[in-house]
């Protein structure tokens, strides 16, 4: 057993031990509510950048498997969780929690109180903080933590974009729609999701071009979830801007509030933000409360967006924020949540048959 | 949609007595769905037969019915009330039994009466088998392959298809009979021939079989928007083939993906929608096929269920509430989640600790039946324990199952055990068997083994091996360095060990350990349960124990709080723990009305309690919760961070009377009487000398510590004589001896029972009548505020035992000299409080049997009887006032024009070979109250409550034993002018004869099974009515256990008792005669005050 230690921005620190994986490790530190779905959470690219703890107090207990991934590695900065659990049980399990973040070189700390610290969170907002092995000094860590990026003003997907462009398999599913998506961190779900509605999926790196996309004349334009501030992502706001009106749009979590900052909306920063699997969101158009997988630090002002251009269609039923709107005039429709889900309940899955629909109406159309 | 205008009053059925498998969840669940409709204006009329229930108070409904749960009863109040609706889906099964049969019967129709909730179809499809099969089919979703078969080609050909291993069951026996399970074509052939011939319609069910599967549950609720949530998913540790009920489970779902677990939510949310049930909350169970994750339906309940009140407390989401408030028009969306006050309902609780539920078992009280478990529940409580862990959370609840184990500890010397002995422990579900996982693994035993023999989950295994791995590092650390390392003792408390469980590692005390560690900052933090796993702040404050950093409960305190800042005075109310015969629902009543009655006098009431089912665990009852286990170290904990000025230890039955003396000892005030008080009670020599004091009379009696002392004393005292051990509850381990042998037979289990206490042996007093007197005192003066006659002579348990209150067949005089015996016993032991004594009556001599200057098992009966909360007035006294400021005037009981009948409930049906012979040992699970303007009314209506409907007409068997000959002439002619014909034994049959009673006669007990003219055909072909059956010595006793089994099998009463015979006489007879009527508590007492009345 290592001693480790997590020192946050404000001078708070929680002692605990390690996993195998030594060194020290820096993020934007946040706690998710989900009591499943540790590995979809681990590698979610939403989450670079970020040190996430976990606030159900066993994890591992089912071990990781091949399938139950959301990107090809882990993009967590540091994991915080109450107990790791040592011999999984599942049949579809193929390591254990333990040989996975150490096998990912992932600085893990466990034994530490995960309340206390999420209630810190709560009252203190989402803050940098810093997992060490190695330095145990207040003042060293703090000194270190002064040269880590804020999360607002950082561009995180330039580190978590696909660098070349690529299609998604349809393993055999009739292709029947083309969807061009514009990758910031994209979550394998969706593109699974997409996939079995018959979109043949070609995945963009964040920074192609509007000319480099419509080259493979895509039916329908999808804005990725991601990490990070969406005000600093301007080179995808831009030329997301470039496609109203060409070809429906359908945005999820950073790929929503970036399509509000397309539409002249603002964004800001939550304080400890949504991130679990119990978030009520009321579905205006049908009034249905759907349960919804969530994990965003930044939202967009409803109050900043054009009332005659943009209509709220959902609403958080905790807090009353934003969580999906759509265009008066395009077919742009984009939401705060994951419907995607993974983890998390599927509630909302059905919203993206509106993408499907958008795509066949314009198809009709032309 | 908000609230429903267009009803104004509604019908609740509650769910009777208590009963395995039925308990105080349902009054938890009726209680909260009172609570929330009068919250809303509507007018709730209620009906429940147990009057130990919260919610049959006064003030919980408008009009409170406590009525046999009938159609015939249940009819008759909806003619009187007219109520617009009925919510059915919180009583339980009874509830949704009942509501199912009026619907048949027309009667919601007839009286435009509307169900909320579920309406019939809902439920049918539900509950009937083939029904919810085609719905599970149609939506998709796997179920047991299965088929049916008719003779031996038809069972080849399925079994083959289904493939090993299968389970057969016959169509139509009783019981399940004649079923079983085959693990090869062998075995196959034999079960299946076996199951055909059995068959009434030579009919099997081939079933695959999903014994050893994983279990689970999830508890979804919907609303009118057809929004749906999962409140809790529950994993049980025990897997398929063991009930729910009996399984220790825990919460949330440990060992399922996000991918199945959400693949389940699926299901469970497909399965809500298909079944219909419109809005309220459902249980659905699961099972998955641990090799391959293969998913299948078991049930489904539309309705709340025990564990929906097991996740409401889990969760601090209150299911019934809501499921009320969503029947009348509401939807989650709507509704404000309580404990954060900003979130709606509309979302689906996280949180972020492990919830242990652990069942209670008491075979020991039935020692003929065998401690197996299957699907039949039989299991009589349960404990919840809340840990950071699971391990800390399981280790907290062993420890509050309150059965002697001080936490996952060494009861049993793993090295005395053999191999065979821990294989048959582990492969055969029994009630002791998670013991003997960790006797196993001490034995060397790999996880895989185990797992193998029992089908645990491996997850489980592996922390008990952790718990087990920590104890060893322990022992071993002190052999080494006389001490223990302070990381080492903080990893223990971390991992739920007791200090008790410490002090024996350490060979020092609970008290030394707990001040060591204290000294090493090693102390218990308290975190809150809020719904959100602190994603929220939350206001509600229900706390659990744990070893962190942060406590929360400081917090809160001193947030919220009023006692700290001097203004409140705060008082702690000690539950009692986990249900167990002898000790249940009576006393959480008491509990709740000790916290209701000192916040109106303004003081902040503090509940500690660790049962899951009841009201008192409800967080908005008390103005703090902590859910504990009801321990010395446990309570201390939180005495440490509350520090109130006072605990009461009065209501939780001995649970927690049992902790007062360590408790006063460790500086904490015991509000009420004092220990000194409940010891000179409790105590032979001492309490001897307080009765001879004054003047009154007791049975010859003595103490022995061992069994030459116990025979020495019995032989002085003269046979019979009463053994019991001291510091019990619910006759645990007590008997009636005859003679010198039968003392030897029964001493060691009495010594076991009584610890380090004397055995107590009492000169048992035949044919006396016992009499139960419940009173309040305020250290000056007493208040008798009932006195209750038994129907069963004395020696048969007081928790057995009908009664009857006012007395019916005492006089004037003898209840005169009881009450003053009673006035002078509580002011000769400064009773302040409640205070219950045992009287028997011989002649015109009054024994004192028992004082217990506690709250008893009666006073709610008393209560609803007489309309005296006594438990609030106790607890009020308790708190400073006297009798005096409560407006009670003496003797006014003896004036109701009403009379309460208070019977018990048995559980004989789910026992099988116990023989239902009534004695000193309790042995009831629940009761049931009837009232009536005459005592064969109110016996009568008890009896139909009971489940032990009077008959009217048909065959009496009637035999008795030498001493009873001579009044059977008067029963037999009775039972002739009622109508009734007479069969009889040989022996009783000629003294019938020769008084010119014409009688049949059958052949004795057991002769002749195969006769038709036998008594046993007679039963089996349901051709008896009811049987009548004086019980005479032991060995013929047994002559008759076949016969009282059928009966109970065929549903057909058994009385054992002369007494018992007569109230029954009484009753048939009332019945025939008069038409009944149904009177609510609230008119009882009018009528009583003298005030008019309109029915």
């Amino acid at each position: 057993m290592n001693k480790a230690i997590l020192y946050l921005e404000d001078g708070t620190s929680f002692c605990g031990t390690s996993l195998s994986t030594k060194g020290t490790s820096a993020g934007e530190v946040i706690f998710n509510t989900s009591m499943t779905g540790y590995q979809e959470i681990l590698t979610d690219p939403s989450y670079a950048g970020q040190i996430v703890v976990m606030t159900y107090p066993l994890i591992g207990n089912y071990g990781v498997n091949e399938e139950d991934i959301e990107s090809q590695k882990v993009h967590v900065k540091g994991f915080v969780v109450k107990e790791f659990c040592r011999k999984h049980s599942n049949y579809r399990a193929t390591a254990s929690i333990i040989d996975y973040l150490d096998k990912n070189n992932i600085v893990a700390i466990e034994g530490i109180d995960t309340r206390a610290l999420t209630r810190h969170l709560r009252e203190a907002g989402a803050m940098k903080a810093i997992i060490s092995t190695e330095d145990f000094d207040p003042k060293s860590l703090a000194k270190k933590l002064e040269n880590v990026p804020s999360m607002e003003g950082s561009d995180w997907v330039k580190q978590v974009s696909t660098k070349e462009k690529y299609v998604w398999p349809m393993d055999g599913k009739e292709v029947l729609f083309k969807v061009a998506a514009i990758d910031c961190g994209i979550k394998f779900n969706i593109l699974r999701i997409l996939a079995s509605l018959g979109c043949e999926v070609h995945v963009f790196p964040a920074k192609s071009t509007y000319d480099e996309i419509m080259a493979v004349e895509p039916d329908g334009l999808f804005v990725s979830n991601g990490p990070g501030d969406p005000a600093a992502i301007d080179y995808v706001i831009e030329n997301i801007k470039k496609f109203f009106g060409v070809i429906p749009i359908f945005g999820i979590c950073l790929g929503h509030q970036m399509i509000g900052l397309a539409l002249g909306g603002k964004t800001y920063k939550l304080k400890f933000g949504h991130h679990g699997a119990n978030h009520p969101v009321k579905h205006l158009l049908d009034n249905r409360v759907c349960i919804t997988s969530q994990n965003h630090g930044f939202c967009v002002d409803l109050s900043s967006l054009s009332e005659d251009e943009v209509e709220m269609i959902d609403v958080n039923l905790n807090d009353q924020t934003l969580e999906g709107v759509r265009h008066k005039k395009y077919p742009i429709l984009s939401f705060q949540h994951h419907p995607e889900a993974s983890p998390g309940p599927h509630d909302a899955k059905y919203l993206f048959k509106y993408f499907v629909d958008m795509i066949k109406e314009k198809k009709a159309k032309s | 949609m908000p609230r429903r205008n267009d009803i104004k009053k509604i019908l609740i059925i509650g769910s009777g007595p208590i009963v395995i498998g039925q308990a105080c969840e349902f009054d938890y669940s009726g209680t909260q769905a009172c609570k929330a409709l009068k919250e809303e204006g509507y007018e709730v009329v209620l009906v429940n037969s147990n009057p130990a229930t919260i919610m049959t108070d006064p003030e919980f409904a408008d009009a409170t019915y406590i009525e046999p749960i009938t159609p015939e009863f249940v009819e008759y109040i909806i003619e009187k009330e007219r109520p617009c609706a009925v919510l059915l889906t919180l009583g339980g099964q009874t509830g949704l039994n009942v509501a199912m049969q009026l619907c048949e019967k027309g009667v919601f129709e007839k009286y435009n009466v509307e169900m909320l909730g579920a309406n019939y179809d809902v439920i049918k499809k539900a509950e009937d088998r083939e029904c919810f099969k085609e719905a599970m089919q149609k939506i998709g979703l796997d179920l047991p392959e299965s088929a049916f078969a008719r003779d031996m080609e038809q069972a080849k050909v399925a079994a083959e298809q289904i493939g090993f291993p299968l389970i057969v069951r016959p169509s139509y026996t009783l019981g399940g009979t004649g079923g079983g399970f085959a693990h090869n074509m062998e075995e196959f052939f034999e079960v299946a021939r076996r199951g055909i011939e059995s068959s009434m319609i030579n009919e099997i069910l081939i079933e695959e079989s999903i014994v050893g599967w994983k279990e689970y549950e999830l508890e979804v609720m919907r609303d009118n928007k057809d929004n749906v949530v999962i409140v809790c998913s529950i994993e049980n540790l025990d897997p398929m083939g063991i009930h729910t009920g009996d399984s220790i489970t825990v919460a949330p779902a440990q060992t399922l993906t996000d991918k199945c677990y959400q693949n389940m939510r699926d299901a469970s949310l497909a399965i809500i929608r298909e079944i219909g049930v419109e809005t309220g909350g459902s249980n659905i169970q699961f099972a998955v096929n641990p090799a391959n994750g293969r998913m299948i339906v078991i049930e489904m309940n539309p309705r709340v269920s025990r564990s929906s009140a097991l996740a409401s407390k889990a969760t601090g989401f209150p299911i019934a509430k809501f499921a009320a408030k969503l029947a009348v028009g509401y939807s989650l969306d709507e509704i404000q989640n309580d404990i954060t006050k900003e979130t709606p309902a509309s979302f689906e609780p996280t949180i972020d600790y492990c919830v242990v539920k652990i069942p209670r078992f008491t075979f020991e009280k039935f020692p003929e039946a065998k401690d197996i478990l299957g699907v039949q529940m039989k299991s009589v409580g349960e404990t919840m324990a809340i840990g950071r862990t699971f391990k800390e959370a399981l280790q907290k609840g062993l420890r509050g199952l309150e059965i002697g184990h001080i936490g996952f500890d060494n009861k049993l010397d793993y090295r005395k055990i053999s191999d065979e002995k821990i294989k048959l422990r582990l492969e055969e579900p029994n009630a002791s068997r998670i013991f003997y996982v960790k006797y196993a693994l001490q034995k060397g035993w790999s996880i895989e083994k185990i797992f193998d023999a029992t089908k645990i989950d491996i997850w489980f295994l592996y922390h008990i091996e952790q718990i087990l791995k920590l104890e060893h590092q322990l022992m071993e650390e002190f052999e080494k360095d006389k001490d223990i390392s302070i990381e080492l003792l903080r990893k223990a408390k971390e991992y739920g060990f007791s200090d008790r469980q410490l002090a024996q590692i350490m060979s020092k005390t609970e008290v030394e350990v707990r001040r060591l560690r204290k000294e090493k900052g090693i102390v218990a933090t308290f975190k809150l349960v809020d719904t959100c796993a602190a994603e929220f702040e939350a206001y509600t404050p229900y706390f659990y124990s744990t070893y962190e950093t942060e406590d929360e409960a400081e917090i809160q305190i001193a947030k919220f709080g009023e006692g700290k800042k001097g203004s409140r005075r705060k008082v702690m109310i000690l539950g009692g723990g986990p249900n167990r015969i002898g000790q249940g629902i009576e006393f959480d009543y008491c509990c709740c009305h000790a916290s209701f009655a000192l916040k109106d006098m303004g003081f902040e009431t503090i509940m500690v309690n660790s049962n899951p089912e009841t009201v008192s665990t409800d967080y908005d009852i008390s103005d703090r919760l902590y859910f504990e286990p009801l321990t010395f170290e446990d309570v201390m904990n939180i005495v440490d961070i509350e520090k109130p000025d006072g605990v009461i230890v009065q209501f939780g039955g001995q649970t927690s009377l049992n902790l007062a003396h360590s408790l006063q000892e460790a500086g904490v005030s015991i509000l009420g009487t004092s220990v000194a008080s409940i010891d000179l009670a409790e105590n032979r020599d001492k309490f001897s000398n307080v009765i001879e004091k004054l003047g009154l009379m007791q049975p010859p009696n003595g103490s022995a510590l061992s069994t030459e002392d116990a025979i020495k004393v019995a032989e002085q005292i003269g046979y019979p004589v009463l053994v019991r051990p001291s510091y019990v509850l619910g006759g645990r381990a007590m008997k009636i001896v005859y003679d010198r042998k039968a003392i030897l037979s029964f001493i060691d289990e009495a010594k076991e029972v009584s610890g380090d206490h004397p055995i107590l042996i009492d000169k048992f007093i035949e044919d006396a009548t016992e009499v139960d007197v419940d009173s309040i005192s305020d250290g000056e003066n007493a208040f008798v505020a009932g006195i209750m006659e038994h129907i069963e002579n004395a020696g048969i348990h007081s928790g057995d035992s009908a009664c009857v209150l006012p007395p019916a067949t005492i006089g004037q005089g003898m209840i005169d000299k009881i009450k003053k015996a009673t006035i002078e016993i509580a002011n000769e032991l400064n009773v302040i409080g409640l205070m219950n004594i045992q009287f028997a009556i011989k002649g015109r001599n009054l024994y004192i049997l028992e004082v217990n200057p506690r709250a008893s098992r009666t006073v709610p009966f008393v209560s609803k009887a007489t309309g005296k909360p006594l438990a609030k007035i106790a607890s009020q006294i308790m708190a400073g006032k006297k009798l005096a400021d409560f407006n009670l005037s003496y003797d006014d009981f003896e004036k109701m024009p009403h009379i309460s009948v208070k019977e018990s409930v048995l559980p004989f049906s789910k026992f099988s070979g116990v023989d239902i012979v009534l004695g000193p040992e309790m042995k009831s699970t629940g009761e049931v109250m009837g009232i009536g303007m005459s005592f064969g009314e109110a016996f009568a209506k008890s009896q139909i409550s009971a489940h032990q409907s009077l008959p009217e007409e048909g065959k009496v068997f009637l035999s008795v034993c030498d001493e009873d000959k001579r009044v059977s002439v008067l029963i037999a002619k009775k039972l002739k002018d009622l109508g009734f014909s007479v069969v009889s034994t040989p022996g009783t049959a000629r003294i019938l004869k020769s008084n010119d009673v014409e009688v049949e006669i059958v052949k004795r007990y057991n002769q002749g099974e195969n006769d038709p003219t036998s008594l046993m055909s007679l039963i089996k072909k349901d051709d008896i009515a009811l049987i009548i059956n004086t019980p005479s010595g032991e060995s013929s006793q047994y002559d008759m256990r076949s016969i009282r089994a059928a009966a109970i099998l065929h549903n057909v009463p058994c009385i054992t008792t002369l007494q018992g015979a007569w109230a029954a006489i009484n009753g048939i007879e009332s019945r025939k005669t008069k038409e009944y009527k149904v009177r609510s508590l609230q008119e009882c007492y009018k009528i009583s005050r003298g005030e008019s009345c309109a029915a």
